[in-house]
């Protein structure tokens, strides 16, 4: 069984369809890059996923959870789907250790002191174990998004959902993170990525999405579809970014 | 007639104070403890939460702390149980300050990015977790300053528990006028002592929210 | 025991509680121009004026802010005549409630006019405008539209809390609610209505003002 499967999603906002009937497979350890031009909606499928967004149609079933389903799922859901933001989203209010402790001890209920190991570990993955007890305003945008990632992978998610975690940064501090994100993808960590780093699409990830208008345009491995791309769509689109 | 001196009326008044200060302490923190329900309420997204506590808002926000005053006095009175002024004082003393704080807080909570809502979420915390959690330890730096502006209204709110004939600091005022005949002079020291007791408050209040200014 | 609500005793006072409603309005309305007339003079006088005169704003605007509406009311009908200046109770209404707003849109319109950049009043004055034009045309007019939804607010709690005018006698809706209430014993019925009254004068202030900001300041 697929880890993640989306069947004919259609979404709207208003008048406005952003979504018309979209299906995915993802399985355990695929490494999926979305791409697409922005309005394509390809973040509002990811939202999807995690049920940051309602949908109006169609299923999307993520670890065997319904996202459309009950309330009380959600958050079955939400604790083995983790999510990084383009904007960071972290905590300003706490510390970096209490960032990354927030979730395992409130929803989880790990104890304080496994909780500060755990983030530990999860913080030395990425890099940061010397930011623990740093705030959040004293670190760059890069060593933020860090700990944004560190702070999903303490709730040990099955999935990682990705919404452009490197357009928000100057240009010197993206392949920090990326480098975090390969090193995951290494581990077998399944991941969706929203990007339009296409060279990173292309090196690390073992499927391509080429979002249109809506709908899944084309899709197939990476190195493939970028070395021979079938619709003029996805043509002109890697032309122009390339 | 008895004979009144300076300092006797001032020592009537300072005892009464005694009462001005009682009733806006308890208005203010039973207030805060019911406006915070009610900003949980407000802020749920439950259709049916959100519209009563709009309305109930709208009510206290919309008509006159008088009026609220007599509806309390009297209307409890209808179901046969005795009234004393203070209860009605209080009680409705109580909710108008909550509505308010419900409000100014209100506009704390939607202060602050959207992002942190989903951030949590996305951490499966639930909604009072999100706002136990995240949300309120970051709104409450905000609405600290307001909310002690607040505590000024409520003070001088609690001068109008003195037409129901609850004995505070304005009642107090005009029966000392009553029995004196120095109206000047009684007012004046009134006006004063509420001055005393809301403006260290006001000043508090500002710098407060000069502190906040300087650290965005 | 239940008790029965009994609006239809009310019918007969319908004239008394109407003429309290219009004095009700008549004073909201006169006491809005005038007050916020008093409050662009002192936020004028408190920022470009001499010191002096910006300390005795201060004190003006500090004492009425921190002591209650209702003793700012006795201190003026009851108080004053000691010092030799009797008012009727409608003029003490009226001036008090005058002074009241005064005081609060003074703050308000203050702080309208700090948010205006310094270079608007340089490129003003460098266009060869009087000092006067240049608080009226640039000043005023941006700080007004800043503020006009605080001052909005300001001007109904202003209005809820006049009925506080009915205690010196002043024949406000409170007033005309608390005589019916004398005459007919209906307390709850009376002051149920005069609340729903103020409530919805409150409502449609607000709606007025709203369209009112929409016209004036349409030019954006």
């Amino acid at each position: 069984m697929p880890l993640v499967s989306i069947r004919d999603v259609r979404k709207s906002f208003g008048a406005l369809e952003v979504l018309k009937g979209v299906s995915l497979e993802v399985e355990k350890g695929d490494v999926v890059a979305i791409i697409g031009r922005s309005g394509s909606g390809k973040s509002t499928l990811l939202r999807c996923i995690n049920g940051l967004e309602a949908y109006q149609s169609g299923a999307i079933l993520a670890d065997g959870i319904e996202v459309g389903g009950l309330h009380a799922n959600l958050r079955e859901l939400r604790r083995h789907v983790g999510m990084v933001f383009q904007q960071f989203n972290l905590f300003p209010h706490l510390t970096v250790a209490g960032n990354v402790m927030l979730a395992q001890t409130v929803v989880n209920k790990t104890p304080k002191k496994e909780a500060r190991e755990i983030a530990a570990e999860v913080l030395a993955k990425v890099g940061l174990s010397e930011k623990m007890d740093a705030w959040p305003s004293q670190l760059s945008g890069g060593q933020q998004q860090r700990v944004a990632i560190a702070r999903s992978l303490a709730m040990r998610p099955k999935v990682l959902l990705c919404d452009e975690i490197t357009s928000a940064l100057d240009p010197e501090l993206v392949n920090e993170v990326l480098r975090v994100v390969e090193q995951l993808a290494k581990e077998g960590m399944t991941l969706i990525l929203v990007t339009h780093e296409m060279r990173f699409a292309r090196d690390v990830g073992t499927k391509l999405v080429f979002m249109h208008h809506g709908r899944v345009h084309e899709q197939g491995a990476p190195k493939e579809v970028f070395a021979a791309p079938k619709t003029p769509e996805l043509q002109q689109f890697v032309g122009s970014v390339a | 007639m008895l004979k009144f001196s300076f300092w006797d009326i001032l020592s009537n008044l300072l005892i009464a104070t005694e009462w001005t200060i009682i009733l806006s302490l308890i208005a203010f923190f039973c207030g805060g403890i019911v406006g915070l329900i009610l900003l949980f309420m407000r802020t749920s997204g439950v259709k049916p939460l959100e519209w009563f506590t709009k309305s109930y808002i709208e009510f206290f926000q919309g008509t006159p702390l008088l009026m609220q005053l007599f509806l309390f006095f009297f209307g409890i009175a209808l179901f046969g149980v005795e009234v004393s002024p203070w209860m009605a004082a209080t009680l409705a003393l109580t909710l108008w300050t909550s509505a308010f704080l419900t409000e100014i807080w209100r506009g704390c909570v939607e202060s602050i990015p959207k992002g942190q809502w989903e951030a949590s979420a996305t951490l499966a915390l639930t909604y009072i977790e999100q706002m136990r959690y995240v949300i309120l330890p970051q709104a409450a730096r905000i609405a600290i300053a307001p909310t002690v502006g607040f505590s000024v209204q409520v003070v001088k709110g609690t001068a109008l528990a003195s037409i129901i004939g609850f004995v505070e600091l304005t009642k107090a005022g005009t029966m000392l006028n009553n029995a004196t005949f120095r109206p000047f002079l009684v007012y004046s020291l009134v006006a004063a002592i509420y001055f005393c007791l809301c403006f260290p408050l006001s000043w508090f209040a500002k710098k407060l929210e000069g502190r906040l200014n300087a650290a965005r | 025991m239940l008790y029965k609500l009994e609006f239809g005793d009310l019918l007969p006072y319908w004239d008394v509680l109407l003429q309290g409603l219009v004095f009700t309005i008549v004073l909201t309305v006169v006491s809005t121009v005038a007050g916020i007339a008093v409050g662009t003079a002192g936020a004028s006088a408190r920022t470009f004026g001499p010191a002096w005169l910006g300390r005795v704003v201060v004190v003006y605007v500090e004492l009425i802010r921190n002591t209650p509406f209702i003793v700012q009311l006795f201190f003026i009908f009851f108080g004053l005549p000691a010092a030799g200046v009797t008012l009727s109770e409608t003029t003490a209404a009226f001036i008090a409630m005058v002074i009241n707003l005064g005081a609060y849109s003074t703050e308000i319109i203050r702080a309208g006019i700090q948010a205006i950049p310094k270079g608007h009043i340089e490129a003003g004055v460098s266009l060869a405008m009087s000092k006067w034009e240049v608080l009226r045309h640039i000043v005023l007019n941006q700080a007004f539209r800043k503020i006009y939804p605080a001052l909005s607010s300001q001007i109904i709690i202003v209005m809820l809390g006049s009925s506080v005018v009915s205690q010196i006698s002043a024949q406000d809706l409170t007033y005309a609610a608390n005589f019916v209430a004398s005459r007919n014993f209906r307390n709850f019925e009376v002051y149920l209505l005069a609340a729903l009254a103020y409530l919805l004068l409150a409502m449609l202030t607000r709606s007025l003002l709203r369209g009112l900001g929409r016209i004036i300041f349409k030019a954006e």
